[in-house]
């Protein structure tokens, strides 16, 4: 075993996030493609995590977790100083993170720091001749670029959604505590925290479901209907530029290229007619639903399953239709 | 106070996207480019910060000769001078046009440098946090929200439907996300004093690229769809798809 991949197995209030195991699951496959690599998995943390040891079960060889008060709050730097040091000290030829907001936020300091090229929001890992090469969308999915950083350490950020967690062993690890070197003082510091009422507990980018809504909703009051239907899918509610530019809805919940470039499994589209902008942020979707009056609509061209007419009928009885057969 | 608002051009997002003869850029044939919408928040908020409390504001890109077009829309707009980073490179990498930025800016004065959180082209959201790394500068992205007190920056973020306020020390970095400002139209006044207004060039050596594209497809197709019904009585049908057929309920 030549090689060692670093997966940072991201957690939230002391317990893994999906893509935790979404990364670690990746950083194994990478790791067999490559006939062989020991899988490090790192979680930093204030305090202990819960289901640590269950990355053994997703491929990690060894699970690392550094802790110290050092990564309280919002610690970009201490995080990114923290996986600098292990990559150095684990001599590691890849460092895999999710593309998630924390995630986006530290890897591009670590590409600095360690002056790695970094690969973002990778769609698919691969070996080419003994090189890594990844492939990942652009122009906000309306193109892909396959390519090969040249580096001495590969390092991507992975879509959520798109790396399905897969249990390759029985046996959980035993999470081993590492200790980064003294951390200097951060200079950026959390004030405060606004959660607004009714705030999302489930962030657009990494939803499993999504219903959006567009400009066909005519005003911002109708979205109560979509924020049901979510409710009864456990979904995330998005929406057209169109929707936001006119103020029904806050910038945060735009999807499309100058918005959130999104891929969940279900993704039902409500009165949003497909402009390009749009149908590139979502285009990457498991199943695409549309619901639209105009059968000619272009979001229909993308969709799986389609309904031609009313949206203020059909969503109700879609809303209704769920709670049955989900309480079923 | 100096505030420096780095750009980019990118094609319109109403832009098809072919892929060139090469196979590995796009074609770009019939693309109409614009400052990078985030960008031009990062510009706006950095005329209405000057506004209040005085200065100048610079923009500044790597790109080719023909950015100076986008960077005479930044003038026109309000911005006192511009700097273009000549650069041939058609996919220059985020880390070495990062080096290339974070040289530039070690010739030019700067307190609060300002970006888009991501250019719309190749999406890689990381030249902001590239650059405040290389040059050790506190950094927060994607902000909503930008007050200046003496000597320090107070700021919104949203993430994961929550708005963190956050301080730091200036000089800093920050990157625009949507929601921050309505950019404002070039005026014909603007315009004309656009024309007059300083438009250097500097020479800088950029980093090396060090991610290689080997291949630009179009989207794979998805497989053709179908319309399930009309109306209300549609949905019981639909639903039964979506759990037997997608298995996606």
């Amino acid at each position: 075993m030549s090689h060692t991949i670093l997966a940072f197995a991201e957690q939230r209030d002391g317990n893994l996030k999906k893509s935790a195991f979404e990364v670690v699951t990746a950083a194994a496959s990478l790791a067999k493609k490559l006939g062989g690599a020991k899988v490090v998995a790192v979680v930093i943390a204030t305090q202990s995590v819960g289901n640590a040891a269950e990355l053994g079960g997703y491929g990690a060889d060894e699970i690392v977790l550094a802790s110290g008060d050092a990564f309280a709050g919002y610690a970009p730097g201490a995080y990114s100083r923290a996986l600098k040091e292990l990559c150095e000290q684990k001599h590691a030829s890849a460092l895999l993170l999710p593309h998630s907001a924390q995630g986006k936020d530290l890897a591009p300091r670590l590409s600095a720091l360690l002056l790695a090229p970094l690969v973002a929001d990778c769609v698919g890992l691969d070996v080419d001749g003994g090189a890594i090469v990844a492939r990942r969308p652009v122009y906000a999915g309306k193109a892909f670029w396959t390519v090969k950083p040249k580096s001495g350490c590969f390092l991507a950020t992975l879509r959520p959604n798109v790396f399905t967690p897969s249990k390759s062993a029985t046996a959980a690890g035993t999470p081993i505590a590492w200790q980064p070197s003294a951390q200097r003082k951060p200079r950026v510091v959390l004030k405060s925290v606004i959660a607004p009422e009714g705030a999302k507990t489930v962030e657009l980018t990494e939803a499993d479901v999504i219903v959006s809504g567009g400009r066909g909703m005519k005003g911002p009051e109708h979205f109560a209907m979509l924020e049901e239907l979510a409710g009864a899918l456990g979904a995330a509610v998005g929406a057209s530029r169109a929707v936001v530019d006119a103020g029904w809805r806050p910038h945060g919940d735009q999807v499309g290229q100058t918005g959130k470039t999104v891929s969940p499994n279900l993704y039902i589209a409500c009165a949003i007619s497909g402009a390009i902008q749009h149908l590139a942020g979502m285009s990457s979707s498991r199943v695409i639903v549309a619901i639209n009056k105009d059968k000619e609509a272009p979001i229909f061209k993308l969709a799986n399953y389609g309904i031609v007419g009313d949206v203020f009928e059909i969503v109700p009885a879609l809303t209704a239709e769920i709670r049955k057969v989900k309480g079923a | 106070m100096n505030f420096v608002a780095c750009v980019k051009r990118v094609p319109d997002t109403a832009s098809k996207i072919r892929v060139g003869p090469d196979g590995r850029t796009m074609d770009p044939a019939g693309v109409t480019y614009v400052v990078n919408p985030y960008d031009e928040f990062a510009v706006e908020e950095c005329l209405r910060l000057k506004e209040k409390v005085g200065g100048t504001v610079t923009v500044l890109t790597v790109g080719p000769a023909d950015s100076s077009k986008e960077l005479r829309h930044c003038l026109a707009m309000g911005a006192d001078r511009a700097v273009l980073v000549k650069d041939d490179q058609l996919q220059r990498d985020p880390l070495s046009t990062a080096m290339a930025l974070a040289e530039a800016l070690k010739q030019i004065p700067h307190d609060v440098v300002f970006f888009g959180k991501q250019a719309v082209d190749h999406d890689n959201a990381q030249v902001g946090l590239l650059v405040a790394t290389l040059l050790d500068l506190p950094a927060v992205a994607e902000v909503v929200k930008v007050e200046l007190g003496s000597g320090t920056a107070t700021v919104q973020r949203e993430a994961e439907g929550k708005i963190e306020v956050f301080e730091l020390p200036v000089p800093c970095v920050l990157t625009a996300q949507k929601g921050l400002n309505e950019p404002r139209y070039a005026s014909l006044k603007g315009i004309m004093a656009a024309k007059s207004k300083k438009l250097d060039e500097l020479a800088v050596a950029p980093g090396e690229v060090r991610i290689e594209v080997l291949k630009m497809e179009p989207p794979s197709a998805r497989p053709e769809g179908k319309i399930v019904g009309e109306g209300a009585a549609a949905v019981p049908a639909l639903v039964k798809l979506l759990r037997e057929d997608a298995k996606v309920l």
